[in-house]
């Protein structure tokens, strides 16, 4: 009964990997809440880091995260409408497809250089739009393949329905085929949101840090993610605390984004 | 706005990656220069990483960042590949439908878990089991390696459970009706469909854990010396741009470029052979 054996023992070491990835996760998520609420205070949202505190940290983050976004999704969903709609899918589609999947696996620690070489080398300094420019870089490709893929979904009949209303294709494609698709694409960005959100390595040596609270964009930025990294390698306590509640923080936040991004698409299906 | 504006402003955006991808490549390998023409390709096996005294010149060679991101790779993919061919499996064969869903999130969550949280875990909670089982002093290879390939499990999953649920139903039922076992369908009816897919995917995390810099800075040691045991501490190319790239002058400086500049090469030739032969765009 050999082969009965073998398929035994590959099906309970399939089932092993699966109990181990997920006690993985929950090895990962308790450690982290039971260290991250233990040093949550009510001064850890009030406090810039300066004082103690991650205030000034959480604002940055976001405001860079949003003005990434705010520069990645319209130039992502406008190159997916064109591969979608414009290009025929012809060969020049299939090659601007294929390099923006590769740009979306670029190291995002070289995309950080590259920024640095022209946004913060130039300029004499660490400035927040250093590091908005490399967190779009990031999220372009991901908006791109998205709302390429979500276009695909939307039923030729759709645009048949408003050509025969006699609708310009522009119109029918922003009045029309994206709303068709508004759910799916939303998604998509909420889920590229969650991605950018939690980066650290392209904002090294770009906005870098800042222990005061900013809204200057052309100076050194507050960052959570890099301030977890500078805080849990300090020696003293107090700075591991702050790191560990930081990462609690951050931690929600983009499991946050996207459970609601995954919940929404189930909630249209 | 007018259609040809839509249009023309589509298609600016559309060319925008091709301009990126260019620009990264033209930016680095023109600050790469200095180093280039100093040490050319002796740069690739050369050891030393000294900067002179008066910070203007120096001995720059990759050798040590460039092995230990090729080792701390290695190690995630030897743990990584069985692991996750082994979730894809129980995802596509064995779960009952009522656990398909909550693995899945599960394991999607895993992937959606920024590096950082991957790094700092891992120095604090991960290092001192490896420490304790193994030996050594906690941060190295073996635990960048290990924590390295925690994190691209579920990247790896979720492809290839995608590439094996391409087989069609009917074969396998087919196959079971045969008298096959889960493990013989699996190895001769769903492979042969998702073998492209597999391979693809392996690659995609190959490149992805090439890349990857936080999780690996936590814990490699960045220290610029080779490894001669697995538990040593060295560094990666990542690891040492993070750390020691905004304080390079001049010539250190064009080498941290022309490190990343092999980085991007070799992870843009690796990307490009799994989506070209592997993997294909699942054509809509």
């Amino acid at each position: 009964m050999n082969r009965l054996l073998l398929n035994k023992i590959i099906l309970i070491l399939s089932t092993l990997s699966a109990v181990i990835g997920i006690g993985f996760l929950f090895w990962i998520l308790i450690t982290l809440s039971y260290k991250g609420i233990t040093s949550l205070h009510f001064s850890t949202f009030t406090n810039d880091l300066v004082g103690g505190g991650i205030r000034n940290l959480l604002v940055g983050q976001f405001t860079m995260a949003l003005m990434a976004s705010a520069i990645a999704v319209p130039l992502g969903m406008m190159a997916g409408i064109y591969l979608r709609e414009y290009s025929n899918n012809g060969k020049l589609a299939s090659v601007i497809r294929n390099l923006s999947d590769v740009m979306m696996s670029a190291p995002s620690i070289v995309i950080g250089v590259f920024v640095f070489a022209l946004f913060v080398d130039p300029f004499g300094g660490y400035n927040s739009w250093a590091g908005i420019v490399a967190l779009a870089i990031m999220m372009i490709p991901i908006i791109i393949s998205t709302t390429d893929n979500m276009l695909a979904l939307v039923p030729k009949e759709l645009r048949e329905a408003g050509i025969a209303l006699g609708g310009s294709k522009h119109k029918i494609i922003l009045q029309i085929v994206i709303k068709a698709a508004k759910v799916g694409i939303t998604t998509g960005v909420l889920l590229s949101f969650a991605r950018i959100i939690g980066e650290t390595a392209p904002l090294l040596f770009t906005s870098a840090n800042n222990q005061f609270f900013t809204m200057d964009l052309t100076e050194q930025f507050p960052s959570l993610t890099v301030s977890i990294y500078n805080l849990a390698t300090y020696p003293d306590a107090e700075s591991r605390e702050l790191a560990w509640a930081a990462a609690f923080v951050l931690t929600m936040i983009v499991l946050c984004i996207n459970l609601l991004g995954r919940y929404m698409t189930r909630n249209k299906k | 706005m007018s259609g040809n504006l839509f249009k023309n402003f589509s298609f600016f955006s559309a060319t925008l990656s091709f301009f990126i991808l260019v620009g990264i490549f033209a930016v680095l390998f023109s600050y790469a220069q200095d180093a280039l023409h100093e040490f050319g390709f002796d740069f690739l096996y050369n050891e030393t990483w000294e900067a002179d005294e008066d910070d203007e010149g120096g001995i720059f060679g990759g050798y040590v960042p460039i092995v230990g991101t090729l080792l701390s790779t290695l190690i995630a993919m030897a743990i990584a590949t069985p692991l996750a061919m082994g979730i894809a499996i129980f995802l596509t064969e064995i779960a009952t439908e009522k656990l398909v869903k909550p693995v899945s999130v599960a394991i999607e969550l895993l992937a959606a878990i920024p590096s950082i949280i991957y790094g700092m875990w891992g120095l604090f909670y991960f290092a001192p089991i490896v420490q304790a089982t193994v030996g050594g002093n906690g941060v190295g290879l073996l635990t960048a390696g290990i924590v390295l390939a925690i994190m691209i499990i579920p990247f790896m999953a979720a492809i290839t459970r995608d590439a094996m649920n391409t087989a069609p139903s009917v074969l396998k039922e087919s196959a079971y009706a045969m008298g096959a076992t889960k493990f013989e369908v699996i190895k001769d009816v769903v492979m042969p469909y998702a073998k492209g897919g597999i391979i693809g995917s392996i690659i995609l995390a190959l490149g992805r854990a090439l890349g990857e810099t936080m999780a690996v800075a936590f814990l490699i040691g960045s220290v610029m010396s080779i490894p001669s045991r697995v538990t040593d501490p060295t560094t990666s190319i990542p690891v040492l741009l993070a750390n020691n790239f905004a304080e390079a002058q001049d010539l250190e400086m064009s080498s941290m470029y022309y490190l990343a500049l092999i980085l991007f090469v070799v992870s843009f030739v690796i990307i490009s052979v799994a989506k070209f032969y592997f993997l294909g765009r699942k054509a809509a």
